[in-house]
């Protein structure tokens, strides 16, 4: 048997998303983002809303995601894409409209408007990349890190005492009349990898029936934040951040 | 809606306008002196005749991002704040004007500075002629000075922040927000369909229809030498504007021997002053710049020929007098007259100011 045999179109099992660009991406190897972007892009493709769908990038490691993935997007100020989203949404009621969050930018100095746009219900989607530290700014220390980390801002690891408690945003998001589907996925797995998908679908789904908001948090890693080997790092991953931010869905209505 | 003449605050007319001039979206913040433009939008209910969204934002810092939301898709928004408010809108104006959007902004002004005072001022002239926020910017800045140019300037506004894709700002302060005036509204202008707006805005981040390439709004560039491009064709714009946009008005200018040069409602104050003067025998002109930025320069510098000398009347501690002096090389005297901390000066200590200052 050739390979030429084997390499043909009926016998493809996995291929590149339509909408994902053939680019090298900025991210570290290693990162979690990449896997999110290729799973948005499969999803926004298999949902038929390509040229529905409005993007909003952070500031953080994603600010450059609308260079990834080939719908429109619009770059927000730090922590302000879900006010940002909330105007796109509510002015072109047919759009599909997300935002893509990482930590800082959902529960440190967006806490306001990621919360009071859940609590609104605006039909969004609010991807949220939980990696326990600030990756884009050289490896600081984020609301979401665990205590005892070590981060460039908390060099001998966190202490409540003085950083106080790693903020669990996502729960808060839960208890609020707003949001209709809160779930914290992982990517660190192919078995967790397809969760996520079908999470990041249901969320899309949502969206486009108007259900209100639905917030998919990813924890992930940052392996060169954290100084650590990418295997070591989705090691380190399920062994310490689990406990604290356990997988599953938090609200499903 | 047809034409309608009616008597109503500032505030409220600005609120009417929007909705008259075929706003798509307001997202505000509750701030003294200018609540009366969210409370009248939400009495109005446009979203049930129009079809024009109206929220109240958890904040400024919210309520421009959504204005700059909504702008990134070619909508037609606008936010209303006064000056604390304004402040904490500035990183959201910065990045609307980075990212060359459309959008109105009133700032009916307070004094200051920090929380200050809930009584008329215009002492936030710097931070909306001379940037504001972060960066090499410009707003198109509106000194409305009546009831009726608030209304005007709605429509006015919008027309510029579209035709120039830069935003725009009502700059107002408290007397002409909270005064209630005789004020003709427009006829409704219809909200464009969305089919106009993505002919009329082909940047927009509306949905990547018809297979066209993504639109993506953003004001990040790392690459230096793109990023001075992108500032040169910022500043090309600027200089269009300033040659195409500026807009004063002149009242008795020539053959006066003293020039008064006041914006908004304290234009209104000399123009009484400049009776009584001339009741004494003195003569004044008065230049009233409509557009703070562009500033008429050339107008005043041509304006103060032959002239004796300049009084700057502001509701500040003197900040439009160094646009005044630039103007003018100070060839002549230029004098600043201003009453601080919401204090409103009457015409007979502006008379007075200009015979201190300038004739004794």
């Amino acid at each position: 048997m050739e390979i030429t045999d084997i390499i043909r179109e009926e016998n493809k099992v996995y291929c590149t998303p339509e909408l994902l660009d053939q680019v090298h991406m900025h991210y570290c190897p290693g990162c979690s983002h990449g896997v999110i972007h290729k799973l948005l892009a499969e999803v926004i493709a298999e949902l038929g809303i390509t040229d529905k769908t409005i993007g909003v990038s952070p500031v953080g490691c994603a600010v450059f995601a609308y260079n990834y993935i080939d719908v429109d997007w619009i770059e927000a100020a730090h922590g302000r894409a879900p006010a940002v989203a909330t105007a796109a949404s509510r002015l072109w009621n047919d759009n599909v409209v997300f935002t893509y969050q990482g930590d800082g930018d959902m529960s440190a100095i967006g806490t306001a408007e990621s919360i009071h746009a859940a609590n609104r219900g605006e039909n969004i989607v609010m991807v949220f990349v939980n990696n326990a530290i600030y990756g884009m700014t050289g490896g600081q220390m984020a609301p979401t890190t665990l205590v005892g980390q070590k981060t460039a801002t908390t060099p001998y690891g966190r202490r409540v005492d003085l950083n106080g408690h790693p903020l669990e945003i996502t729960n808060l998001m839960a208890i609020l009349d707003g949001t209709c589907y809160v779930t914290r996925q992982a990517v660190h797995t192919p078995a967790a990898v397809r969760k996520t998908k079908a999470a990041l679908k249901k969320a899309f789904e949502n969206a486009m029936a108007k259900k209100g908001t639905s917030v998919v948090e990813v924890v992930a890693t940052c392996n060169s934040g954290w100084k650590m080997s990418p295997e070591k790092s989705n090691e380190w991953m399920a062994q310490n951040m689990f406990e604290k931010y356990p997988l599953g869905d938090l609200k499903n209505e | 809606m047809k034409e309608e003449v009616r008597l109503m605050k500032g505030n409220e007319a600005i609120a009417h306008a929007a909705i008259r001039y075929g706003c798509d979206g307001y997202f505000g913040y509750p701030i003294t002196p200018q609540s009366e433009v969210l409370e009248t939008l939400e009495e109005l209910m446009p979203w049930e005749t129009t079809g024009m969204v109206v929220l109240q934002a958890e904040s400024e810092v919210a309520a421009i991002n959504m204005v700059y939301g909504g702008a990134a898709t070619g909508k037609a928004v606008m936010t209303s704040s006064s000056s604390p408010g304004v402040s904490l809108k500035q990183e959201g104006i910065s990045y609307i004007a980075a990212a060359s959007l459309p959008a109105l902004i009133l700032n009916v002004m307070r004094g200051g500075p920090g929380l200050g005072t809930i009584q008329p001022s215009q002492a936030d002239y710097f931070q909306a002629t001379k940037g504001g926020g972060h960066g090499d910017y410009h707003l198109i800045v509106l000194a409305p000075s009546t009831v009726q140019e608030m209304v005007d300037f709605v429509g006015l506004g919008f027309d510029l922040a579209f035709k120039y894709t830069n935003p725009a700002m009502i700059l107002a302060d408290g007397i002409v927000g909270q005064m209630m005036e005789k004020v003709v509204l427009p006829e409704q202008r219809p909200r464009r369909t969305e089919e106009e707006i993505r002919k009329q805005c082909p940047w927009a981040a509306d949905g990547r229809k018809d297979g066209r390439k993504r639109n993506v709004i953003t004001s990040l560039e790392l690459e230096s030498a793109r990023m001075e491009v992108i500032n040169h064709q910022l500043q090309a714009r600027y200089r269009e504007i300033e040659k195409n946009e500026t807009r004063w008005e002149e009242i008795d200018v020539e053959g006066a021997d003293y020039l008064i040069v006041a914006f908004g409602s304290i234009a209104r104050i000399c123009t009484k002053a400049k009776e009584l003067a001339a009741e004494k025998g003195i003569k004044v002109g008065i230049i009233r710049p409509i557009t703070l930025w562009p500033f008429p320069t050339e107008a005043i510098a041509k304006a103060a020929e032959g002239k004796k000398g300049i009084l700057c009347v502001e509701l500040n501690a003197g900040q439009m007098i160094e646009d005044v002096r630039l103007a003018v090389h100070d060839n002549l005297p230029v004098k600043h007259f201003g009453r601080l901390g919401g204090i409103i000066p009457s015409p007979d200590e502006v008379v007075e100011a200009l015979e201190e200052k300038l004739i004794k």
